[in-house]
């Protein structure tokens, strides 16, 4: 049964994180083809026209692998989890549905107007079609971040005779104050990726001495969106932060490799935990900054694992500090980074800078990163509770379905993304070869 | 009663699937034998095209709406079926991808490789369905706690240990297979035009006559197997208006007219699908060993309260995104080129 549990969260981190490569690059780049198409609409420039539609391709592509992977996490929650749906599927069986019906529908529906009646909708109905897309998938992101806020933070539910819960109040659980923030939070981190990915073609482009008026675009874009993104993501992190030390305090001590109950604890920008000794190895410490950071006040008490039962503790400490940290150090980074370029951007020197077109191109990957260490930083973080707080992890799997069953689809699911991940760079790789340039193509 | 409500509410959602995303099952079960030069092909896949990702929306908003109705059958039935569901999850990965990736590149290896994904895809898909249905009409062998976990087959006899597969259910699936190849041929036949059209008519016609000894087939055997059924019937008569409308729709196939035939086409799916769920109500999962172990709409719905929220989001939900399909539907109506 252990080892079956093992492969129901393996099964699932496994889908759930291949999954949200995609979603991400969609969320960020529908609120970028928005801009760009306002832009278009606003000056007429033929430019901003040629590069929506340049995004839609790659959004298109992108779309694809998002719905075709999303649909297996649906299923997931009654495959591996029936125990946790059958208890809970009567609270966030409600949202997810309403991502269903109010979401997908609307998503769907005007993607297929957006990628084939341009000329059809006319320039403002391809514009609204534009700007539904990206109503309908910040919506799907609501939704399902609402989802996961109700597993770390139950709030407008009651317990039933036997055992499941049921919704208490339905605006408790859509204006939870740990899905506001987690939302805020998860959808700049999508514009962030969109910004960068976009900031990075363009980077490409002047490099390679190609599409370079659209490069130019491409850039300014992507640079402008990153700085609002990572400034907004400094912000909506600090919030979620302060969640996370009231609600799941045994949790902040994990992530921040905090061991034992300190006055002025310290921030730990670098050291490997080591959970069997209890300590920081190699700590490099900045006195005081936890406790300013989570309390506001330089002497406040911060608790330290020590003071929790081991059975609360998140089961993975170290792999939960290390997401932590990197997503952390790269969300600075990030700033950093659009700061420097949005600066030599309005002096008009960016253009021209060879080492920071270098550093844009190649830091595409990063949001990616940043993202994916972010939602392990929240579900390791959550462990050992599937819901925190009443459902242990452990009580939520599927008991009939055996180790080896879930081994075999895990393996599947391996197999299947790795190819659908070949067929995506290489659809996306030709897009980026072709250009924004308008051609005769066969579609 | 509103759990009865929400019953009929996501057998709705459901029928809505399989009409809209069973045309597409079905013109990509056919795509290879129908469509016979790259442009017919180009041809079948236009006219699904920017409506297929909309249509299978309707199969993630039934699931959520089931999810949320009747946890207790979500998880059952989900985790009870897990080999098939992720065979469909898969089968469901390489129909998307087919469809949406065979434009991208104009080469004699790469579209006849996704036109094949694509038709295998589909046609597999609406076997798998179709048996799956057949399992919620015969049964599971259902313990106290509601949890099954039933091998793909045995040795295809029904009874108290039946497989995913027994010879009722591998029935229903052919039947659902023949049903969507016919539904899909019609499509085919109302959305292109000339020799292409022309064939996927002629298809229809002959999957009909296969479809009507098929349909009796199984009628006869989903009476003789679950005895319930018969019982619902007689003892609430009013239902027989399900079945009518399945007999309507399945004579009305034969209609000239393109649209006549293919709506007569989708009231046959949907009269078949909701005499199946009147037939086993007040069950949604019959228990073949002992009845009492069986889940019903009362035994797998939530708090009452959590159902009647439910309403006041679904209702203004799917009145908005029937309006979507509506206009969408519109803009690409006629014949593709």
């Amino acid at each position: 049964m252990e080892t079956a549990l093992a492969m129901d969260r393996l099964h699932f981190a496994f889908t759930a994180t291949f999954h949200y490569l995609f979603p991400q690059l969609t969320m960020g780049l529908a609120l970028l083809i928005v801009w760009l198409k306002t832009i278009a609409l606003r000056t007429g420039d033929e430019h901003y026209h040629r590069a929506a539609r340049f995004w839609a391709k790659i959004f298109a592509i992108n779309f694809a692998v998002g719905v075709v992977t999303g649909i297996p996490m649906e299923f997931q929650f009654g495959t591996n989890w029936s125990r946790f749906s059958k208890s809970a599927g009567g609270v966030i069986g409600q949202t997810l549905a309403m991502e269903g019906v109010y979401s997908f529908f609307l998503e769907s529906s005007f993607l297929g107007l957006f990628l084939y009646g341009e000329k059809m909708l006319g320039p403002v109905g391809h514009w609204v079609a534009a700007a539904l897309v990206w109503l309908g998938s910040w919506m799907s992101g609501f939704l399902i971040v609402v989802t996961d806020a109700w597993m770390q933070h139950p709030t407008g539910y009651k317990l039933g005779p036997s055992g499941e819960f049921g919704l208490a109040s339905f605006w408790d659980l859509l204006l939870n104050p740990w899905g506001l923030w987690q939302y805020a939070h998860v959808m700049m981190g999508a514009v962030a990726t969109g910004a960068f990915v976009m900031a990075s073609t363009g980077a490409f482009y002047l490099i390679a001495k190609r599409h370079e008026a659209y490069g130019r675009i491409f850039i300014a874009t992507g640079v402008g969106g990153a700085l609002f993104a990572s400034l907004f993501l400094l912000a909506t992190g600090d919030g979620q932060g302060r969640n996370v030390a009231v609600y799941q305090p045994v949790t902040l001590a994990a992530t921040e490799g905090l061991f034992t109950t300190a006055q002025g604890a310290p921030l730990a920008i670098l050291g490997q935990p080591d959970t069997n000794a209890g300590r920081l190895d190699n700590p490099l410490l900045l006195p005081k900054v936890l406790s300013f950071l989570t309390y506001r006040h330089w002497a406040a008490e911060v608790k330290g694992l020590s003071e929790y039962p081991r059975d609360l503790w998140p089961d993975q400490v170290p792999l939960l500090y290390y997401s932590f940290h990197i997503m952390v150090g790269l969300g600075t980074i990030f700033i950093a980074i659009a700061a420097i370029c949005a600066v030599w951007l309005m002096r008009g020197r960016l253009f021209d800078s060879k080492p920071l077109l270098w550093i844009l191109m190649l830091s595409f990957p990063f949001p990616y990163i940043a993202n994916t260490a972010g939602w392990m930083t929240a579900e390791l973080g959550r462990q050992p509770w599937l819901i925190y707080g009443i459902l242990r992890t452990a009580d939520g799997a599927s008991p009939q379905v055996s180790e080896g069953n879930v081994l075999f689809t895990l393996v599947g699911f391996m197999g299947i993304y790795m190819v659908l991940g070949m067929l995506w760079l290489f659809l996306i790789y030709r897009e980026l070869e072709h250009g924004p340039e308008e051609r005769e193509r066969p579609v | 009663m509103i759990e009865i409500f929400w019953f009929c509410l996501v057998a709705v959602m459901i029928a809505g699937y399989v009409v809209l995303d069973g045309f597409d099952l079905g013109a990509g079960a056919i795509h290879l034998l129908v469509a016979k030069t790259p442009e017919e092909r180009k041809q079948v896949l236009a006219s699904i095209g920017p409506l297929w990702d909309g249509n299978e929306v309707w199969l993630l908003a039934a699931g959520g709406t089931l999810y949320f109705a009747f946890p207790a059958l979500y998880a059952s039935s989900f985790s009870g079926f897990y080999l098939p569901l992720m065979m469909v999850l898969w089968l469901l990965i390489l129909r998307g991808v087919s469809i949406e990736f065979r434009n991208h590149l104009d080469s004699p290896v790469w579209t006849p490789m996704w036109d094949a994904g694509f038709c295998v895809s589909s046609g597999l898909l609406a076997v798998f369905y179709g048996a799956a249905l057949g399992n919620v009409v015969r049964g599971v062998p259902l313990s106290a706690s509601g949890d099954f976990f039933l091998p793909l087959w045995t040795n295809f006899l029904t009874g108290a240990q039946p497989g995913i597969l027994d010879w009722y259910t591998v029935l229903i699936g052919v039947l659902a297979l023949a049903a969507l190849v016919a539904h899909g041929a019609l499509w085919v036949r109302y959305k292109t035009s000339g020799e292409l059209s022309a064939r996927a008519g002629r298809f229809a016609r002959g999957a009909w006559w296969l479809l009507g000894i098929l349909t009796l087939a199984a009628t006869a055997a989903s009476f003789a197997l679950q005895p319930h059924i018969g019982a619902n019937f007689r003892s609430y008569p009013w239902g027989a208006v399900f079945p009518l409308m399945a007999i309507a729709g399945f004579l009305g196939m034969r209609r000239r007219g393109e649209l006549a035939a293919f709506l007569s086409s989708c009231a046959y799916l949907v009269g078949m699908l909701t005499s199946a769920a009147f037939g086993v109500f007040p069950y949604v999962l019959p228990s073949v060993g002992s009845p009492d172990f069986g889940l019903t709409v009362y035994n797998a719905a939530p708090a009452v309260y959590g159902l009647q929220i439910g309403l006041a989001w679904w209702i203004p939900g799917m009145v908005l995104a029937v309006g979507y399909s509506v206009f969408v539907y519109r803009r690409f109506a006629g014949k593709v080129n």
